[in-house]
């Protein structure tokens, strides 16, 4: 069954025509998935097209879901108006809107995610590489791609894996599909400290999802979120998880990239995010070449 | 993104936020004719660089103090003469220390309580919070630690913002009486809708005093801001002295990159942040020290990777440098190419490890030992990090 999204779902691309939406739109329909709409505000009536495929583009959210049945977008809108694109998805009523954008200011995002409240829409993001729930084809073609991931490291299979990094999580992936073992979604929750989807939030869903076996969450230092999630899994989560934390070498204080990633205070170090993950039970890699490995030996594997 | 003194003190001003007199001086005569406008005596001389500890300093000429008492303006020109152009010293600044080039000219206050205030981005929340205490001029994690019920914490609502009544409760919390408390609520609703409209994530006021005149005013500030939303502050990018910022990490912001100067000596180069911060961790992990985090972003083209190389040559520490993509949608022989010409053009001389993984890496790794050149190709992130920690080792 995979989570958030399947072979099935119909996405939309919000940005389609822009450089980064067009060449990741393009990626994603090469990877066979149902990306079924565009959205360029000024745009409305013409076609994205790529190796015989044939994409409407719409003026609107609202009208593309309406017209095409996509349920999910993936928002590649420039930062300044990456805000409203989100708060058009949450109008049209839409699942789930995954923002790949990178640098929305921290007020937008403040305001965005108390407007979500009590909304029928999820979010994944922002600053994120997006979610993939592979298919069962050829170098697992036919999947679900949104967002900017190689499509291509992935294979099918029973291993959950979260992340709030991109090449980090193409790493553990990679690391996984090499050995033989397949992912059954692989969720970016991305690298700003606020976020519309946190690591608690998608181990829920793996601990419910049927076809998810086992996971790999991948954290780093900044925030609570990692030793939260870890809090949780130990009180309800059935399945084995192994993890690793980035930022061990990273000095106080300082802004590593991802706007999320600064070490705080003393509680808040890549070693004391290791120690408390230990203790709930949790499998600590402490080499990022470590990741599936440390998860096939907790899985008996 | 650090300010000056006295450009917080021109943010207060302009957003209605009580704080003392003061004018900013670039040149001695300047400092003598800010003293006559301002009037009066006990007035303070501020040296303007980003570091604490300016008080017990020393100028690189021999000068004492980089924060004088001054009675006129004749001594205010006298002073300032001696800090304009010198080297200041301090226990922040490092042995190199920071050239000042302007002064702060304040009228000085006779202070009967200091107390603390500031708002921050509290993440767990994912909202702005205040903090206050009575224990002001302190460091706030102490008191925090030592005496917790020293401390207020007030969440200021996403979208109403901080109101009326939230002020006066603080101002409460903090022992402020009578007409005092009319003036902390002024104060603090200045200060947060300075905080908002400015996109800043940290405004420290510490400490917040107490006058013998009966006045609450903002002494000093810490100010941080969110770097993502400069590009619609462009009056607080102005602020921005990249003189007091790390050369290195100021070349890398031109060309792109994200850069962070450590102090080891087994340089990297690195898309994407969250591998960046791995790769450093599995550099240390089999015994190197890493000199710096470096994301050259999802692309990793010749131009970025040949700018990135100048300025990790930069570190006169480096013995090594590791490289490692992971290509995803990129085709690693393309990277491989990159490299090479880059290599070529900057005249690397070092170790230098590669790492390639992904699209078409065969290719790609083929193209790196077909180069003729030294560099070492790795086979995953362990062979990668303990062939340079190898390769430096034997450097050094």
């Amino acid at each position: 069954m995979a989570i958030l999204v399947d072979t099935d779902t119909r996405i939309l691309v919000q940005g389609i025509t822009g450089d980064f939406g067009s060449r990741h739109a393009k990626a994603s329909l090469d990877y066979g998935t149902q990306l079924v709409a565009g959205v360029t505000p000024g745009k409305g009536g013409q076609f994205f097209e790529h190796n015989g495929h044939k994409v409407p583009v719409f003026d609107t959210v609202a009208e593309a879901a309406a017209e095409t049945g996509a349920t999910v977008s993936a928002i590649f809108v420039p930062p300044p108006f990456a805000a409203d694109a989100i708060l058009e998805c949450v109008d049209a009523q839409l699942a789930l809107a995954v923002a790949i954008t990178e640098g929305i200011p921290v007020n937008d995002m403040i305001r965005v995610k108390s407007a979500m409240c009590h909304s029928k829409t999820r979010l994944i993001g922002p600053n994120c590489p997006g979610v993939v729930t592979p298919g069962r084809g050829d170098k697992s073609h036919g999947g679900c791609r949104i967002g900017i991931a190689p499509g291509y490291i992935h294979r099918r299979g029973n291993i959950g894996v979260v992340s709030r990094s991109g090449t980090l999580t193409y790493e553990a992936v990679w690391q996984l599909t090499t050995r033989g073992y397949g992912q059954s979604t692989c969720v970016g929750i991305g690298g700003d400290p606020v976020n519309g989807t946190n690591h608690t939030d998608v181990l829920q869903m793996f601990n419910d999802d049927p076809e998810t076996e086992a996971i790999i969450m991948i954290g780093e230092i900044g925030g609570s979120a990692e030793v939260d999630a870890a809090r949780w899994a130990a009180e309800n989560c059935k399945k084995p998880i192994a993890a690793f934390i980035a930022g061990a070498t990273a000095p106080a204080g300082r802004r590593m990239g991802h706007a999320g990633a600064i070490v705080g205070g003393e509680d808040d170090t890549a070693e004391a995010k290791k120690r408390i993950l230990r203790e709930c039970g949790i499998a600590v890699a402490d080499s990022p070449a470590d990741m599936a490995a440390a998860l096939l030996e907790r899985m008996g594997k | 993104m650090n300010i000056h003194e006295y450009q917080a003190k021109e943010l207060f001003e302009k957003f209605g936020v009580a704080t003392p007199a003061g004018k900013v001086a670039a040149t001695a005569e300047e400092a003598g004719a800010a003293a006559r406008e301002i009037g009066g005596t006990g007035l303070v001389v501020k040296a303007q660089v980003h570091a604490g500890g300016r008080g017990k300093g020393t100028f690189k000429n021999g000068f004492k103090g980089g924060v004088h008492v001054i009675n006129t303006a004749e001594e205010a020109q006298d002073i300032a003469g001696k800090m304009l152009g010198q080297t200041l010293v301090t226990h922040q600044t490092g042995p190199e220390g920071k050239l000042v080039s302007k002064v702060l000219i304040a009228k000085s206050v006779d202070i009967v309580k200091e107390l603390y205030f500031a708002i921050l981005f509290d993440r767990s929340k994912s909202a702005h919070s205040i903090i206050a205490s009575t224990e002001g001029g302190m460091n706030i994690e102490e008191v925090a630690e030592k005496t917790p019920e020293k401390i207020t914490k007030v969440p200021v609502h996403p979208t109403m913002g901080l109101q009326p009544y939230q002020c006066r409760k603080i101002a409460a919390a903090l022992g402020l009486k009578g007409p005092l408390i009319n003036q902390a609520v002024k104060l603090f609703s200045s200060l947060w809708n300075l905080y908002s409209k400015s996109d800043c994530s940290l405004v420290e006021v510490n400490p917040l005093a107490v006058t013998t005149d009966g006045q609450v005013v903002a002494l000093d500030a810490k100010f941080n801001f969110d770097d993502n939303a400069l590009y619609r502050q462009k009056e607080v990018t102005a602020m921005r002295d990249t003189s007091e910022e790390d050369p290195r990490e100021v070349a890398a912001s031109d060309f792109g990159l994200n850069y962070i100067g450590l102090d080891g000596n087994i340089a990297c180069l690195v898309n994407g942040a969250g591998l960046a911060m791995a790769t450093m961790d599995i550099i240390k992990l089999h015994g190197g020290e890493p000199a710096n985090f470096l994301d050259v972003g999802g692309g990793a083209t010749k131009d970025q990777v040949a700018s990135a190389f100048k300025i990790i040559l930069g570190d006169p520490n480096v013995k090594g440098i590791l490289v490692n993509i992971f290509g995803g949608i990129m085709d690693c022989n393309v990277i491989a190419q990159g490299i090479i010409a880059a290599v070529n053009e900057v005249g690397l001389t070092l170790p230098l490890v590669v790492r390639l993984e992904g699209n078409n890496v065969e290719a790609g790794k083929a193209t790196l030992a077909g180069s003729g050149m030294a560099i070492l190709s790795a086979d995953g992130l362990t062979d990668a990090a303990q062939k340079i920690v190898a390769a430096v080792a034997n450097v050094a």
